[in-house]
């Protein structure tokens, strides 16, 4: 019989398509595991509502259980409450400055006026001397910036 | 159609979950339009992904559209559109999804407010027609986070964050144009006058609007009207625009009466799956 920490040790397995280093643990979707009698449900929750990864995310998980013997899946999604990089686990963002993207630098509950921006460093030299040149990268989850002590520019992953 | 109180209820809460599902269709297929056309790369991308994440609420309203739809009786569900495409399934007794809402309907069975079904026109008309509908936006998603509906106050709060994204994105352009050249200045104050008369009906409560807010499911749209006018005034300020003084306004899309451009749009968007039905790619 199954039980939850080998489903959570399955899941640990896949990873987010946009983002290959982080796993779904780690981006903080998987808001619950549940064992049935006669089937297992994972509820996971959108990052973004526009997110094209996620029914790429949900066909992975189905196929990785499926591999460990589990044939009896549901997905459940859930909206609310609504998924934040808070969420986000201490590994996540270490491997994420590892990777070269810069990770969520506060709470998102603490949020940014209209015009405030947030101050980045560089995950390539640590400088602090750096500036945003869009909010919007290739992928909904990120913004770009640029590091004026080293010349890089590097994405970060925004605090949402 | 329906007479019973609680199916007048039900009608009118797929009225005004329409009305924001079609909102967001609308407004990110027009804003999609300038995928591959941006000014900028980062403009590009930065308009694709605002496109995105209305796309995406779009989707989450429509499948709770179509869940309301299937659960009228079969009757009445029969009446509840004016469009012959999804009126065939329906009558064929098939259970609906956000696909075939998103295109099966016609232009008159549409709800969106005539400003998001607009034309791009240029940059400087783009960004005052989302200048206008996130701050209402913004506005609107912050009371509804609260509904007694569920499932509307979850996709409210989740909406909510990404809007955030997009009012901050067309309250800068608005001044970096107001305040940049003279021709900036000139373009962007014309596109916001000229966009003007299609912002009254975003505060004219429907039938579905002045029922949803009674039931402490909706919002009652004339309550934001003045926090709406006092933040786009704002930041026109500090643009060194000045607000439109128009009086006459143009209304009739929460009706289901809308301009031609709608009608261009939806062929576009709607072509695929009206020539080849079910396809997928
Ligand atoms: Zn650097």
């Amino acid at each position: 019989m199954v039980n939850e920490q080998d489903i959570y040790q399955a899941l640990a397995a896949v990873s987010d398509p946009e983002v290959p280093v982080l796993s779904i643990l780690d981006l903080g979707i998987v808001r619950q595991v549940s064992i049935n009698e006669n089937e297992v449900v994972i509820t996971i929750t959108p990052t973004y509502s526009g997110c094209p990864a996620m029914d790429v995310i949900a066909t992975n998980i189905r196929m990785v259980l499926l591999s460990k013997g589990i044939k009896s899946i549901r997905i459940e999604n859930q909206l609310s409450p609504a998924w934040t990089t808070d969420w986000m686990s201490f590994e996540g963002k270490k491997k994420l400055a590892d990777y070269g993207i810069a990770p969520p630098t506060r709470k998102a509950k603490q949020s940014l006026g209209l015009f405030e921006e947030d101050m980045v460093p560089c995950p390539k030299c640590g400088s602090h001397n750096t500036e945003m040149t869009s909010a919007f990268g290739a992928t909904a989850c990120k913004s770009l910036y640029r590091c004026k002590s080293c010349l890089e520019p590097f994405e970060h992953f925004k605090c949402h | 159609m329906a007479t019973d109180p609680k199916d007048n209820t039900t009608l009118q809460l797929l009225h005004f979950t329409l009305q924001m599902a079609d909102n967001a269709l609308i407004n990110g297929h027009r804003l999609s339009e300038w995928c591959g056309h941006g000014p900028v790369l980062e403009q590009d991308i930065a308009l694709s992904n605002i496109a995105l994440d209305h796309i995406g609420q779009a989707r989450s309203l429509y499948q709770y559209a179509a869940s309301i739809c299937n659960g009228i009786n079969s009757e009445n569900r029969q009446h509840l559109f004016a469009s012959t495409s999804l009126n065939q399934k329906i009558s064929k007794g098939e259970m609906i999804d956000e696909d075939d809402l998103a295109y099966l309907r016609d232009a008159w069975d549409f709800r969106n407010v005539l400003l998001v079904e607009q034309p791009n026109t240029d940059w400087a008309f783009t960004v005052a027609r989302s200048f206008y509908f996130d701050s209402f936006n913004f506005l609107f998603l912050s009371v509804l986070q609260n509904s007694s509906d569920s499932t509307i106050a979850a996709i409210a709060e989740k909406s909510l964050k990404e809007v955030n994204y997009h009012l901050r994105w067309s309250s800068e352009w608005i001044i970096r144009l107001g305040d940049g050249t003279t021709e900036s200045h000139q373009r962007i104050q014309d596109a916001l006058n000229d966009r003007w008369c299609f912002t009254g009906e975003l505060f004219q409560a429907t039938d579905a609007d002045v029922a949803m807010n009674a039931q402490g499911v909706g919002v009652d749209i004339s309550m934001i009207k003045q926090q709406w006018l006092e933040q786009i005034q704002s930041v026109l300020n500090e643009a060194t625009l000045s607000l439109p003084t128009g009086v006459w306004m143009q209304e009739g899309g929460k009706q289901t009466r809308h301009s031609e451009h709608l009608g261009y749009l939806l062929a576009e968007m709607q072509f695929m799956q009206r020539a080849y039905p079910h396809m997928q790619w």
